[in-house]
C-alpha cells in the first residue's frame, strides 16, 4: 500500500523499450508531479478564500459547488475566456514570456522534495542546493514581468519584490544550512533517513530541538516572504500599489503569476516538511501503518493551513520594517542558531545539552527583540470591537 | 555529444544576442540565458556542485545586479541605432583567420596524444573537505574580502542618504 505509487510508475515505464525507460520515467514522475500540485492549487484557492471568509466572519465562496469547492473551476474558466490586456508600450517578447518561464522553476523546486519513501522525481547528491538555485532564479524572472509592463507602479513593485527576495533568502538559506550541518549530507533523501527512528516515544524529527524549532520558525517566515505571501506581500498588496508588478496582466498569464506563486509556496513547504518535520515518517511509531505519503501531504496540508491562518491574522509589514525584520533580527538569529546547532552536535546526550541550546536560543531573541524597540513604550494589548 | 553541441549552441547564442541586441535589458536578459547554459554545460560534466552554485550565483544575484545597474542609470535610453561597425566584413576575416591559426596550433601539437586519467567523481562531500582542510586560508581570506565589500556597500549607500 505504501509503495503503490512507485509500482505503478515501474509497471508503466516496463512497457517502454529498453533505451527509452529512463525518459518515460523521467516523464511520468514529472506528469505525477504537475498533476497532483495543479489539483492541489485548486483545492488550495478554495481552501484559502473559505479559511479567509471564515476568520473575517463572512462565508467564503459558497455559490458554485456545494460549499464552493466547485469555484476553481469558475476561475479557471474565467481567466481563459478573459480577454488578454497587453499595453501598446509594453515590452511584449519579455511580457509574454515572463510568466511562462515563471512556472517552470517553481515545478522544478518541486522535482527534489520525496513525497514519499522512494518518491522522489530527482535524487541528486546537492538536492538542496538544486532547490534554493532554483528560487534564486525566479526573482529575475519577477523582475522582467515587472519592468516589461512601462509602468511606474509595476517597476517599483518588482523592484521591491526583489529588494525583498533577495534579504530574505539569506535567513532562509541560513536557517537550511543548520539542518544540511547536521544531516550531513545536501541530499534531501539522506536529510529524511537521519531523522527516521523514535526516541522515547516521539519521533526524532529536528524541530523537536531547540535549535531546530528556531530554525523551523525562522524558515516558515522566510518561506512567506520569498512566496510574497501575507503579512509580506507588499509588492503585490492590493491596497498598496495594485498589485504591484503585475498589474498589466490579465486573464491567463495572471492565473499563470498565481499558479507560480502557490506552487512556490507548495515548494517551500514541502522543502520544510523535508528538513525540519521528518518528510514522510509518521509521527508515532504505532501510526506507520499509513502510506508514507499520505503523511506527506497532511503535514503539507497543515502547514498551508498555518500560512493562510497568518495571512488572515497579521497585518502587512511595510517595506522598511520587513527589510529591518530581515537584516537586522532574522539574519543575527539564523546565525546563532547554526552555532547552537553546532553545539548540539558536540554535547553528551541528556539534560544539559537541552538547556545549554535553549537558553542559546532564547537569549538572544530576547534580548534582540528588546534591543531592537529600542525603548519604545510598547505597552499591553487593548482591543477594540465593533458593536 | 548531441547535448553538448546545443547547449554550446544556447550559450554562444546568448552571448551573441547579449552583445548585438539593441534594447540593453534585452541585452542582460540574453546574458542570463548564456548564464543558463554554461551552468547546463557544467551539470553535464557532471559538476553537480559548480553547476548549481552558477545557477545561485549568477542568475540569481550577478544578472540582478546588471539589470538594476542599467535600470538605474541609462534604461530609459531610446534603443541605439545598430552597432555593426562600418568594416564587419574584414574583422570577420580577421577572426577566423586567428581562430583558424590558433586551432590548428592546438590540434597538431602533442596535447592530443597525452593519456587521459579516468574523469573523477566529486562529492559535494569531498568538495567540503577540501575546502576544509587543503583550502582553508582562501576560504578564509574569501570571507574577509567578502565581509569587506559589505560594509563598503552599506557605507557607499549610507553616505547617499547623509549628504541628501
Amino acid at each position: 500500500m505504501d509503495q503503490i505509487f512507485v509500482t505503478l510508475k515501474h509497471w508503466l515505464v516496463g512497457f517502454g523499450p529498453a533505451q527509452c525507460q529512463p525518459i518515460i520515467s523521467a516523464i511520468i514522475s514529472v506528469a505525477g508531479i504537475i498533476g497532483v500540485f495543479a489539483t492541489l492549487f485548486a483545492i488550495t484557492t478554495v481552501l484559502e478564500r473559505k479559511g479567509l471568509g471564515r476568520i473575517q466572519n463572512r462565508y467564503g465562496p459558497n455559490r458554485v459547488g456545494p460549499f464552493g469547492i466547485l469555484q476553481p473551476l469558475a476561475d479557471g474558466v474565467k481567466a481563459i475566456i478573459k480577454e488578454d490586456i497587453v499595453p501598446r508600450t509594453a515590452d511584449s517578447v519579455v511580457h509574454f514570456l515572463a510568466p511562462l518561464v515563471l512556472v517552470a522553476p517553481v515545478f522544478l523546486a518541486l522535482a527534489v522534495v520525496p513525497m514519499g519513501r522512494n518518491m522522489v522525481a530527482i535524487d541528486i547528491d546537492a538536492g538542496v542546493l538544486f532547490f534554493f538555485a532554483v528560487g534564486a532564479a525566479t526573482e529575475l524572472l519577477l523582475f522582467m514581468a515587472g519592468w516589461s509592463s512601462r509602468n511606474k507602479y509595476s517597476l517599483l513593485g518588482a523592484m521591491r519584490a526583489i529588494a525583498q527576495m533577495i534579504s530574505y533568502e539569506v535567513p532562509l538559506i541560513l536557517s537550511a544550512v543548520s539542518v544540511i550541518m547536521i544531516a550531513g549530507s545536501l541530499s534531501t533523501v539522506k536529510i529524511i533517513e537521519a531523522q527516521a527512528g523514535y526516541a522515547g516515544g516521539l519521533p526524532r524529527w529536528f524541530v523537536l530541538t531547540p535549535w531546530g524549532l528556531a530554525g523551523f520558525i525562522l524558515f516558515m517566515i522566510a518561506a512567506a516572504a520569498e512566496s510574497n505571501r501575507s503579512p509580506f506581500d507588499l509588492p503585490e498588496g492590493e491596497s498598496e500599489i495594485i498589485a504591484g508588478y503585475y498589474i498589466e496582466y490579465s486573464g491567463f498569464k495572471f492565473a499563470l503569476f498565481f499558479l507560480g506563486e502557490y506552487i512556490g509556496m507548495f515548494a517551500v513547504s514541502g522543502l520544510a516538511i523535508t528538513l525540519f518535520l521528518g518528510g514522510w515518517h509518521a509521527p508515532f511509531a504505532f501510526l506507520t501503518w499509513i502510506p508514507s505519503y499520505v503523511w506527506f501531504f497532511g503535514k503539507l496540508l497543515a502547514l498551508i493551513a498555518v500560512f493562510i491562518w497568518v495571512r488572515g491574522t497579521l497585518p502587512r509589514l511595510r517595506m522598511d520594517q520587513l527589510m529591518n525584520f530581515a537584516w537586522k533580527f532574522m539574519l543575527p538569529m539564523a546565525l546563532i542558531n547554526l552555532v547552537t546547532a553546532g553545539i548540539w552536535r558536540f554535547l553528551d546526550p541528556g539534560i544539559s545539552r537541552w538547556l545549554i541550546c535553549s537558553f542559546l536560543v532564547l537569549g538572544p531573541y530576547i534580548m534582540l527583540a528588546r534591543g531592537l524597540l529600542q525603548g519604545s513604550n510598547v505597552g499591553k494589548r487593548t482591543y477594540r470591537y465593533a458593536d | 555529444m548531441i547535448l553538448l553541441i546545443i547547449l554550446a549552441l544556447l550559450t554562444l547564442v546568448g552571448a551573441v544576442a547579449a552583445m548585438s541586441l539593441r534594447n540593453l535589458v534585452h541585452c542582460a536578459l540574453a546574458l542570463t540565458v548564456a548564464f543558463a547554459g554554461l551552468a547546463a554545460l557544467y551539470l553535464q560534466l557532471d559538476a553537480q556542485f559548480v553547476g548549481f552554485a552558477q545557477i545561485l550565483v549568477y542568475i540569481g544575484a550577478v544578472a540582478i545586479l546588471i539589470v538594476f545597474a542599467i535600470l538605474l542609470t541609462r534604461g530609459s535610453e531610446t534603443p541605439q541605432p545598430s552597432i555593426l561597425s562600418p568594416s564587419w566584413l574584414g574583422g570577420i576575416a580577421v577572426a577566423v583567420v586567428v581562430f583558424s591559426v590558433l586551432a590548428m596550433t592546438i590540434v597538431r601539437s602533442a596535447i592530443t596524444d597525452r593519456n587521459l586519467p579516468a574523469a573523477p567523481q566529486v562529492s559535494v562531500r569531498q568538495i567540503g573537505e577540501q575546502l576544509m582542510t587543503k583550502y582553508l586560508l582562501p576560504l578564509e581570506v574569501i570571507g574577509l574580502l567578502l565581509t569587506a565589500a559589505l560594509i563598503g556597500a552599506v557605507i557607499i549607500a549610507m553616505q547617499e542618504k547623509e549628504t541628501k
